[in-house]
């Protein structure tokens, strides 16, 4: 993973809304009075929920300030983690799992979809500036290949004409729904399940 | 086969509802306030003759882990922590239980914190799994309004709070001295051992990590009795267990399966068998992406345990079942998994921060036919040098998938590799540009 | 003891000893990166790599305790692979450019390769190349060369505890940096250069003047400030390359403050190379003997009250002691090495020394600043402090405050009132005084200044006397001096102090009564110039030479032998490393040869005698004679800490082009209005 590329322009203040600064406060109550710093990586979210899916430096000042730590400690944690954007992305942010198991059910398919309609280079905003895309490794819903991540939501099952139709909304400013695009029951078999077929709740 | 009604998590797929009520009804949260009663001892001496192996992907013996937290509680108090940050390539288990059973974990939760006497409980969730943190956030305020926990916790005299910790996308935050330290608020970077966790662990005070799955299976454990638990499956690997089956299969699934089940009926039964036929079948990754393949001749006969897998090279893991077909290039595939580690190293210590990039690189000649016959070994040797050297296991799991397919489709690279490399010739191939440069844009 | 074997030899270990510790013991030795004794444990070089029976992986062997019955083996086959792949790694994507490499010659990767090498890389991958950080004017980088050992991270973190390094992005990629390659704050960041096992981190002023090997080498001691500490000054014929660090445990352990090392360069501008003499307002060149002969007639012409002497701040012992005499002979007393109405009590030697120690403020318990910012005032004893603050959760309490010194501090006032409430036990701090078991009080001397000065330090010094904190075995009364010459001098009764009259000196000087003033390289005092005959001898054209009417070219601190006392009180030797420049002296010579002029012929022939006499002048008693002080009438003042312009504290610093260049970014930093994180 290499260094994250910094936003060069830059808001100059950063401040969270009286709402987040609430949810701030009960993020760090979670934790025991000295060690608030374990509150970064949940406010590092709350910054991105509020700045449009990135964190502005001025923010990185202030979330060390708040919960009293040195700059360079949020700094490292917020390049670390590949989850925090250091640059803005599209206010919808599609990420292809490309990982062998993704891999070997298509996600070139689905990266080559992302490319043909949102732009030619990851991480570079859509002609309409609202959607942008990026590789990422595994998310975690593996027998659901080939998948994607867009926002918070995860789109699972993906052939390439539906995976067309998801980001032609998207570039709508319209959010599809999320799921198997298959409609297919969760993790079970799509064929029917093999098991638990009898079950129901006492 | 195992039977329905053997089954642990029987809302795997969401056909009984995940909420409080629902769950109630399938038995959660039943003799929970009997099984506390009997003591911390007794539960941990249960969860020993159950034999439970961690599911996290270690397999490590569960009930002597609870036994390491210390008798008493000196002036630091007590944590669990719950290892939910499911990132390995190939599993996606404890994801439905987040969403599916949350109740199951939350019970779990509660019962092991008493047998280790902790009074708070920390689920670390990997960032990704939003939603699913939605819901389990959900489940946790429905138990704490039936007052299964806070103080006095379903009527047991312990009290108890559980949190949710997000993650924010590091593989490396699954092994448990990085999620400790990413709890803290810092760069998830694996500590030193010893000390380990069981003494000192999060904020410096007793700590006992276990994954999800562990957990959740804990009450059912409780209910039925150690004796059925221990029934199931083979001697030491008891009990049953969620497989998740990718790749090139038919229909791709989760399953809770009886320990020791044969690869070949997993495949077949539940998975609907090889994308173009059983004979189709290149090879296995049977246990995450950290565990060596199997070609299609160990397939055959292979049980789905611990031990048999050792033996075989090769392990359990987190029994993510990556199946790959003929029709993939196995050398790509493996690749892919090298980047996957050179993208997830955590950076702090020299064999793995080093080595991972260079057996990624190599990989990628190699499956392009760009790589001399010397480097093979060279491959193995840079596996060797990482494999046992660095500070946590991510050292093996980057070695060994690779070392799995020198082992096993060593033939198929020296077939593309030639006597020369192609780099001595020309230097002006893209790959070869130098990779940092590259991706400097798409952080 | 607990015992463990190496190598098949049984050894003795003391408990809390890693196996590397206890292998050294054993005489074998390991190698090493990340490993540093004096920083905390990161175990991520693995260079450090042993065998361990019944481990089947080879062990770091920095971060494994020592156990009672551990088998070790250092020089198996089986080690040697392990450090061999390891060092294979490490070399990987280290740029084989050691012949224009800075670090070359003392560079521990270069050395532990010619043991764990391989003759040639097996890396055909293009490497790694990582972008130049800015680390502000001292600190040269280079991080391609970087092998991620952390130890710079973790000097900036819990050495000089400020926590401005840090190692962003993971992986292959992570890359060491400040926060957005903002300059370094601290005053002892250059260690890290020392520190660095490679040439990622090399020194900026430094780079490329010389190679090691080529430099004479002379371990002396710095007079930045009174500290003391001990450093090796290496010297390309007569210029001062570089200066490091030597170790001595009881004072600066291994580290120097930026100043120390970096306003060497300051030895080579504004310096005064040959006698000057003021004709017509304006200063012109003139011989020595033509110096010397106006000085003596000038001087004679004076009645002896009418002449004073100062002495300044980076005098040797050699100085003072040949200008008082020359004084003495003279048959004036108006002698002062304070540049500003500081209270001292010369009574005993207690009342203006460190009596704690600088080792001792590990073991202390509490600590109470009177006045002071040890940050700023004597950084390397400040980096003590805070050790002690890690290491045995001291607390630490201010009169007055100081602003960010590294560690967590509470006020508890600024005013002498507080004291008064302290000795008078109606303060809360007096009983957290009383029941600790090592108390400090450090008095700075800006809890000194004036009459309210009297009464701070002889009412602390009450306090802790009748609670008996002034004892042979602990003695909790310290002050701070900043001056690496004022104990000296004040050993050698160079002030003019009368019982109830600390400041008569400044009052005379202040009422015109002085009218010729001999500063001895004293720049820093402040009086109406007028008509007073003022002769400057000294090292800089600085302060002093600008109002002189005679200077006269002496010689800095690393161009002669000297001996200096620094604030606990011990004399420590300066060796020559150079020669002053042009036509300037030894100090002690120039004075001997005004007393010849004078015709009253000094007790010393040479610097051997003179050492001697001093040697005998100075009463280093170990035993104190304890007796109680009388009590001092309250005066009621704000106690409020003396900004102090660190970069700039003395005539070297000021003459030196990286001193000023610290100081410009320092206040550019200032400038940029980042809010502090706390
Ligand atoms: C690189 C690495 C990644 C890991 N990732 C996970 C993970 O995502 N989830 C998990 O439960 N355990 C993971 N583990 C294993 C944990 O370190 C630990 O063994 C486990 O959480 C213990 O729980 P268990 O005893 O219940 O299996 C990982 C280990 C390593 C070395
Ligand atoms: S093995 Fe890799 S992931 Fe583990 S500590 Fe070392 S660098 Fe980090
Ligand atoms: S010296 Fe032990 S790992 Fe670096």
């Amino acid at each position: 993973m290499s260094i994250k590329k910094i936003s060069k322009v830059q808001p100059e203040l950063f401040e969270f809304t009286s709402e987040n600064l609430e949810k701030a406060k009960n993020e760090i109550k979670k934790y025991p009075k000295k060690r608030k710093a374990s509150a970064v990586l949940a406010l590092l979210y709350l910054v991105q929920n509020q700045n449009d899916n990135w964190i502005p430096l001025a923010a990185i000042r202030y979330v060390a300030v708040l919960l009293g730590m040195p700059y360079i400690k949020v700094y490292e944690v917020a390049t670390f983690y590949s989850m925090f954007n250091l640059s803005p992305v599209g206010k919808y942010f599609v990420q292809v799992c490309t990982t062998t198991p993704c891999m070997i059910r298509g996600a070139k398919k689905i990266t080559e979809i992302c490319k043909k309609y949102i732009s030619e280079e990851q991480n570079k905003l859509s002609e309409n500036k609202i959607c942008s895309w990026t590789e990422v490794e595994c998310l975690g819903a593996c027998v659901n290949a080939p998948m994607m991540q867009i926002n918070k939501d995860y789109f699972e099952d993906l052939n390439e004409s539906k995976t067309e139709e998801i980001i032609q909304k998207l570039l709508k400013d319209e959010f599809p729904e999320p799921g198997s695009v298959k409609n297919r029951k969760n993790n079970a078999p799509e064929s029917g399940k093999t098991t638990l077929i009898e079950i129901k709740n006492a | 086969m195992l039977k329905d009604e053997d089954r642990i998590f029987k809302n795997l797929y969401n056909d009984l509802g995940w909420d409080i009520e629902s769950s109630i009804k399938r038995g959660d949260w039943s003799q929970t306030k009997d099984i506390i009663s009997k003591g911390k001892d007794y539960i941990i001496k249960e969860v020993k003759n159950s034999e439970l192996r961690g599911r996290g992907g270690a397999g490590f013996p569960t009930g002597l882990k609870l036994s390491f937290a210390p008798k008493a509680v000196g002036s630091r108090p007590h944590y669990l922590v719950i290892n939910a940050d499911e990132s390995e390539p190939g599993t996606c288990k404890d994801r439905d239980i987040l969403r599916f059973e949350p109740q199951k974990l939350i019970e779990g939760c509660l019962i092991t914190s008493y047998a280790i006497s902790a009074h708070t409980c920390y689920i670390y969730i990997r960032g990704e799994y939003f939603r699913e943190g939605e819901k389990l956030q959900k489940a946790i305020d429905e138990a704490y309004k039936k007052n299964f926990l806070g103080k006095n916790a379903c009527d047991t005299g312990w009290d108890l709070d559980i949190y949710i910790h997000y993650g924010a996308g590091a593989y490396i935050c699954g092994e448990e001295t990085a999620l400790l330290e990413s709890l803290e608020g810092n760069k998830g970077q694996p500590r030193l051992k010893p000390p380990f966790p069981a003494l000192v662990g999060l904020y410096g005070c007793p700590t006992i990590v276990n994954n999800v799955e562990t957990i959740a299976v804990i009450p059912t454990i409780l209910k039925r009795g150690s004796k059925w638990f221990a029934s199931l499956g083979k001697p030491k690997n008891t009990g049953t267990k969620i497989f998740c089956i990718s790749g090139n299969v038919n229909t791709p699934c989760n399953v809770e399966e009886e320990m020791g089940i044969p690869l070949k009926e997993l495949i077949e039964k539940h998975a609907g068998g090889v994308i173009g036929g059983w004979n189709n079948l290149q090879a296995v990754i049977p246990g995450g992406s950290s565990m060596p393949l199997l070609p299609k001749n160990i397939c055959e006969t292979i049980t789905m345990d611990f031990d048999s897998l050792i033996k075989e090279k090769s392990g359990l893991g987190t029994a993510g079942v990556i199946v790959i077909n003929k029709d993939q290039d196995i050398i790509k595939c493996m690749a892919r998994i090298a980047r996957f580690y050179k993208h997830e190293s955590c950076g702090q210590c020299t064999p793995c921060r080093e080595g991972c990039g260079w057996m990624w690189r190599m990989l990628e000649r190699m499956a392009d036919g760009d790589a001399s016959y010397k480097e093979i070994d060279l491959l193995y040797d840079v596996t060797k040098q990482i494999e046992g050297h660095t500070i946590c296991a991510f050292g093996e799991g980057s070695a060994w998938p690779v070392q799995g397919l020198l082992r096993h489709f060593k033939k198929e690279i020296e077939k593309r590799s030639h006597e020369e490399p192609l780099i001595k010739k020309k230097t002006n191939i893209p790959y070869l540009i130098d990779q940092h440069l590259l991706e400097k844009d798409n952080a | 003891m607990p015992k463990i074997i190496i190598n098949n030899k049984e050894i003795e270990f003391e408990d809390g000893m890693t196996v590397l510790q206890a292998c050294e013991m054993a005489g074998a030795e390991i190698p090493r990166f990340c490993y540093h004794e004096r920083l905390s444990i990161a175990g991520n070089c693995r260079m450090c790599l042993v065998e361990m029976e019944k481990s089947p992986k080879p062990i770091a062997s920095c971060a494994m305790p020592a156990a009672e019955g551990m088998k070790i083996k250092t020089n198996t086959p089986f080690v040697d692979k392990a450090r061999k792949g390891v060092m294979e790694f490490l070399l990987a994507n280290h740029p084989l450019d050691c012949p224009v490499c800075d670090q070359g010659g003392e560079c521990d990767l270069q050395d532990q390769s010619l043991f764990y090498g391989l003759d040639n890389s097996r890396y055909s991958e293009n490497k790694r190349q990582v972008k130049e950080k800015y680390m502000g004017p001292l600190i040269k980088t280079q991080m391609t060369r970087c092998i991620h050992c952390t130890r710079c991270i973790r000097f900036a973190t819990e050495v000089a505890g400020i926590p401005e390094l840090g190692a962003i992005g993971r992986g292959e990629d992570m890359e060491i940096t400040t926060y957005l390659e903002r300059s370094m704050e601290s005053e002892l960041s250059a260690n890290v250069i020392d520190l660095c096992p490679v040439g990622a981190l090399t020194s900026k002023p430094y780079a490329f003047e010389a190679r090691p090997w080529e430099l004479k080498k002379t371990e002396t001691i710095d007079v930045m400030d009174a500290v003391g500490s001990n450093i090796r000054v290496d010297t390309y014929g007569w210029e001062v390359k570089r200066i490091l660090p030597r170790i001595n445990e009881d004072i600066n352990e291994e580290w120097i403050s930026d100043k120390t090392r970096y306003a060497c360069d300051g030895l080579l501008k504004q310096r005064i190379d040959t006698p000057y003499i003021r004709e017509n307002g304006q200063l012109k060149k003139t011989t020595w003997e033509n110096a010397k002969k106006t000085l003596i007639n000038k001087i004679k012409s004076f009645d002896p009250n009418e002449v004073a002497g100062i002495v300044g701040d980076l005098s040797d012992l050699e100085m003072i002691y040949s200008f008082k005499s020359f004084f003495n002979s003279l048959g004036s007393n108006n002698l002062e090495c304070r540049q500003d109405r500081i209270y001292i009590n010369p009574e005993e030697r207690i009342n203006y020394i460190f009596n704690s120690s600088i080792k001792g403020i590990e073991n202390s318990d509490l600590i109470l600043l009177v006045g002071s910012n040890p940050r700023l005032e004597a950084s390397i004893l400040n980096a003590r402090i805070r050790k002690a603050y890690q290491k045995n959760n001291t607390k630490i309490y201010s009169i007055g405050d100081p602003g960010d010194l590294t560690y967590p501090y509470e006020v508890i006032g600024s005013n002498t009132s507080i004291i008064k409430l302290i000795a008078a036990g109606s303060h809360e701090i007096s009983e957290k005084i009383k029941k600790s078991k090592k108390p400090m009080i450090i008095i700075g001397e800006s809890a000194l200044y004036g009459e309210a000065g009297r009464y701070t330090f002889e009412t602390i010094k009450k306090f802790l006397f009748t609670n008996n904190f002034i004892r042979n075995d602990w003695n909790a009364l310290n002050v701070l001096t900043q001056q690496a010459s004022r104990v000296g001098a004040l050993d050698l009764g160079l002030y003019s102090i009368a019982k109830n009259d600390n400041f008569s000196f400044f009052d005379k000087l202040e009422n015109g009564l002085f009218k010729f003033i001999y500063l001895l390289g004293a720049d820093d005092i402040n009086f109406k110039k007028d008509d007073k005959f003022i002769v400057y001898q000294g090292s800089h054209g600085d302060k002093g030479a600008e109002i002189a009417d005679i200077v006269l070219p002496g010689a800095a601190y690393t161009e002669k032998n000297g001996l200096f006392v620094n604030l606990e009180g011990k004399i420590q030797n300066a060796y020559k490393a150079s020669y002053p420049p042009g036509d300037a002296r030894e100090d002690w010579k120039i004075i001997k040869d005004l007393s010849k002029l004078l015709k009253k012929p000094e007790d010393y022939k040479d610097i051997n005698e003179l050492q001697k006499n001093i040697k005998k002048n100075i009463t280093i008693k170990n035993n104190i004679n304890l007796k109680n002080t009388e009590s001092v009438e309250f005066i009621e003042k704000e106690i409020s800490i003396k900004p102090i312009d660190y970069y700039f504290t003395n005539s070297i610093a000021r003459s030196s082009k990286t001193m000023n260049e610290c100081r410009r970014v320092k206040k550019k930093f200032l400038f940029t209005g980042i809010e502090k994180a706390s």
